[in-house]
């Protein structure tokens, strides 16, 4: 019956309208079969947009993806009218396409106590993990083995954070200290940071096209102040001090604000050249755990781009500026600036912090609380990983739900999204991590391997690996 | 030997004397002297002896001056390595997160494989099999003894359907049979109501065993769903084995604790 309905569908013409990602029309308004598929859409659009190099994009009626022709997708959706102008709502992906993960490549043995962070350097060539035995390790990526071991903390080293230019690395502990590293060859490149009293929660670099020489970091800490340090001086430039409760996640913003999640139920916005709260995002009924914003991957790659691989010498300073604003225009489409917070009141805010202090969406759905949203790539998803065993993925524009992957026994501590924003990675309480087909909306791949809890999972900016930190006390890299 | 506390008693209803305190000093003033002395006269063996003493209370005296002097530094610089580390996001769950148990099924698979436990009851009283079996006379002139009833608690699963009586060699009473367990988890220290999957091992005998008797020491296999545990591919645990630690004969219900 929907077939023959398909079929009868497929022979009859319409009016058609493409809409841009931020709700504009692009083109005219055209007559088309709707016989056709996605890629004769492509075609048509990239032409309209006068595009030098062929951009694939996807097509959503309604939000449902136009995946195999026209009328196909307009038999799932009924209510549409084939009588008035049909809107397509078009997104451009990434030209280059991540090859999914599929096997454990190495298992890096070495950490006395469980792994609690691992991160890619921002070209991807550089890998770290820090760990509950005091010490960051860092790994030589093509042969897996330690390349060495940083040792000078006196706690368990809780987070760890890659500067935007690659050539540094800050870490934090338990007992409130901060180290910066430099990764060429393991020593610290500054004394320890001592001013928190109690434990480092986040940290997180200034973006590169601020600083060109990116020397300053924040630190969130559960002592309630967030600390903005210079690793060049070794010393604290500010402290913000408004939080009354723990503070959870620190993100530097390309727009210059500095966002802060706090125990307190609040998110502050600072402004970090005159160190003034701009605004006080009031909405959780709870802790804020998690924030992520819509620019992170363009902030985390700073200068390094995969579509256009050229190297920069990092001495030179202004050049590397000047590609990193190049890439984060490029990354962020010029949209402004979107902030996603969760909670532990099981909701999620969609913030856009530099047009006020009113959220655009209130995301509900989760019936846990929430550990981590993740933004992906180009902007087009949140993800967010609850306790309830769930990830949701909703719109990264509206905030509006889009479906919802289930397949972990247990609470799903982290997510990562591919740079291509195709795959989702989650690793789980229940000692695996998922491989999720974003496009498909659904499981992909199951990757066992570890015989403890996942802590933390990141894949590599440039694609090609997956990472995993797991309580077992190792790390391993997974490869397509 | 001392008598009692007389002394005390003394001191407690008279006090010191009055130059107590005074004598008391002096006599601590005085012990360098009187030591250098002892050591002066000793010889031989003793003399070694007494100058090793000697020489390790000089240590430890130094090494308290030494510790005392030190400058105060950094507390937190000192603090003893906690095990159990996890990552800043679950720092304030703590309380949440200690029920949680580690699953090592690896180590309970390998166990099995040996066909051995480490159980918490290693030793059982053997139980004779006249006393499990109480002998039915049967037959038209009560003659025949081959049929037996089990005077213990045993546990039959679901699907079970007795033979017909004239087959029927053993006979487990409906008021003796159990589905659930009572089982500790050492770890938690606290105890749940746990269905009975199976009987897995009577030590007394595989015919035990194979008919479901539980006795004290019997390992039983319970459904552990609810506790959440996972396997290394991230399945539910459902299964685990828990030794019977009382006599559920006697009881009227089994009390067990879980094997991990």
């Amino acid at each position: 019956m929907k077939d023959s309905g398909t079929d009868s569908l497929s022979e009859k013409t319409g009016i058609v309208q493409f809409i841009a990602p931020d709700g504009s029309a692009t083109g005219p308004s055209f007559d088309v079969s709707f016989g056709i598929d996605a890629s004769h859409l492509d075609r048509i659009l990239n032409s309209f947009l006068s595009n030098e190099e062929f951009i694939p994009y996807s097509f959503y009626i309604q939000n449902e993806e136009i995946t195999d022709s026209i009328a196909a997708t307009l038999s799932q959706r009924p209510q549409v009218s084939t009588e008035t102008t049909i809107k397509i709502d078009y997104h451009p992906q990434s030209q280059y396409i991540v090859r999914p993960v599929s096997r454990c490549q190495g298992s890096l043995i070495g950490h006395q106590e469980s792994v609690l962070g691992v991160a890619f350097s921002p070209d991807g060539t550089g890998f770290a993990s820090c760990s509950g035995d005091k010490t960051l390790r860092l790994w030589d990526l093509t042969t897996q083995t330690p390349f060495k071991t940083c040792e000078g903390h006196n706690n368990w080293v809780l987070c760890l954070s890659w500067s935007p230019d690659g050539q540094k690395i800050a870490t934090g502990d338990l007992s409130g200290f901060v180290f910066v590293w430099n990764p060429s060859n393991g020593k610290p490149v500054c004394k320890a940071l001592k001013l928190h009293s109690k434990w480092i929660t986040s940290l997180c670099w200034e973006p590169l096209h601020f600083n060109a020489n990116a020397e300053r970091f924040a630190s969130g800490s559960k002592d309630c102040s967030i600390r903005i340090w210079n690793c060049r001086t070794g010393s604290c430039e500010q402290t913000f001090t408004v939080h009354t409760k723990g503070i959870t996640c620190v993100k530097w913003g390309g727009e210059g604000f500095l966002y802060s999640a706090s125990q307190d139920t609040s998110i502050k916005v600072w402004d970090v050249s005159s160190g003034a709260l701009v605004y006080s995002l009031d909405g959780h009924g709870h802790w804020v755990n998690t924030m992520a914003l819509s620019t992170e991957y363009a902030l985390r790659v700073g200068s390094f781009s995969f579509e256009s691989p050229s190297s920069i010498e990092p001495s030179y300073r202004d050049r590397l500026q000047q590609k990193a604003l190049e890439n984060y225009k490029r990354i962020s489409l010029g949209r402004e600036e979107r902030l996603v917070s969760g909670s532990d009141d099981f909701t999620l805010f969609l913030w856009m912090p530099k047009s006020g202090n009113k959220p655009i969406a209130r995301m509900v759905g989760h019936q846990q609380l929430v550990n981590m949203v993740c933004f992906s790539p180009n902007q087009q998803f949140i993800a967010s990983a609850s306790f309830d065993r769930s990830i949701r993925i909703w719109n990264g524009l509206t905030g509006a739900f889009i479906c919802v992957l289930r397949g972990h026994v247990s609470c799903v501590y982290q997510i990562c999204w591919s740079p291509d924003s195709r795959l989702l990675v989650s690793g789980s309480k229940d000692s695996t991590l998922k491989l999720w087909d974003i496009s498909k909306r659904q499981l992909r791949l199951n990757l066992p391997g570890h015989a403890d809890e996942v802590f933390s999972v990141d894949w590599s900016p440039d694609g090609s690996k997956v990472a995993s930190g797991s309580k077992d006390r190792t790390v391993k890299i997974w490869h397509h | 030997m001392p008598q009692g506390d007389y002394i005390e008693e003394h001191i407690k209803e008279h006090g010191h004397r009055l130059d107590h305190f005074e004598r008391l000093r002096k006599k601590e003033a005085r012990e360098p002297h009187k030591k250098s002395q002892i050591v002066k006269r000793t010889r031989g063996m003793k003399a070694k002896l007494l100058n090793k003493q000697n020489f390790v209370d000089k240590v430890q005296q130094r090494k308290k001056i030494a510790a005392l002097s030190q400058k105060k530094v950094d507390r937190r610089m000192e603090q003893p390595l906690v095990e159990g580390s996890v990552p800043p996001y679950l720092l304030d769950r703590q309380a949440a997160s200690s029920a949680k148990v580690l699953s090592n099924t690896i180590k309970e698979k390998r166990k099995e494989k040996a066909g051995k436990w480490e159980v918490p009851l290693p030793k059982v009283r053997p139980v004779a099999d006249e006393e499990t079996f109480k002998v039915i006379y049967t037959g038209k002139r009560k003659k025949k003894q081959w049929k037996r009833m089990v005077t213990k608690v045993t546990f039959v699963g679901d699907g079970f359907t007795r033979k017909p009586p004239k087959y029927e060699r053993f006979i487990r009473p409906m008021g003796l049979r159990f589905k659930k367990a009572h089982v500790t988890h050492p770890e938690l220290k606290a105890t749940f109501c746990l269905d009975i999957i199976g009987v897995k091992k009577n030590p007394q005998s595989s015919l035990y065993s194979s008919l479901g008797v539980i006795t004290k020491g019997t390992i039983i296999e319970v459904n552990v769903s609810e506790f959440g545990l996972v396997t290394n591919t991230g399945k539910v645990v459902w299964g685990k084995y828990a030794q019977v630690t009382n006599n559920p004969e006697n009881d009227g219900c089994i009390n067990a604790v879980l094997l991990v």
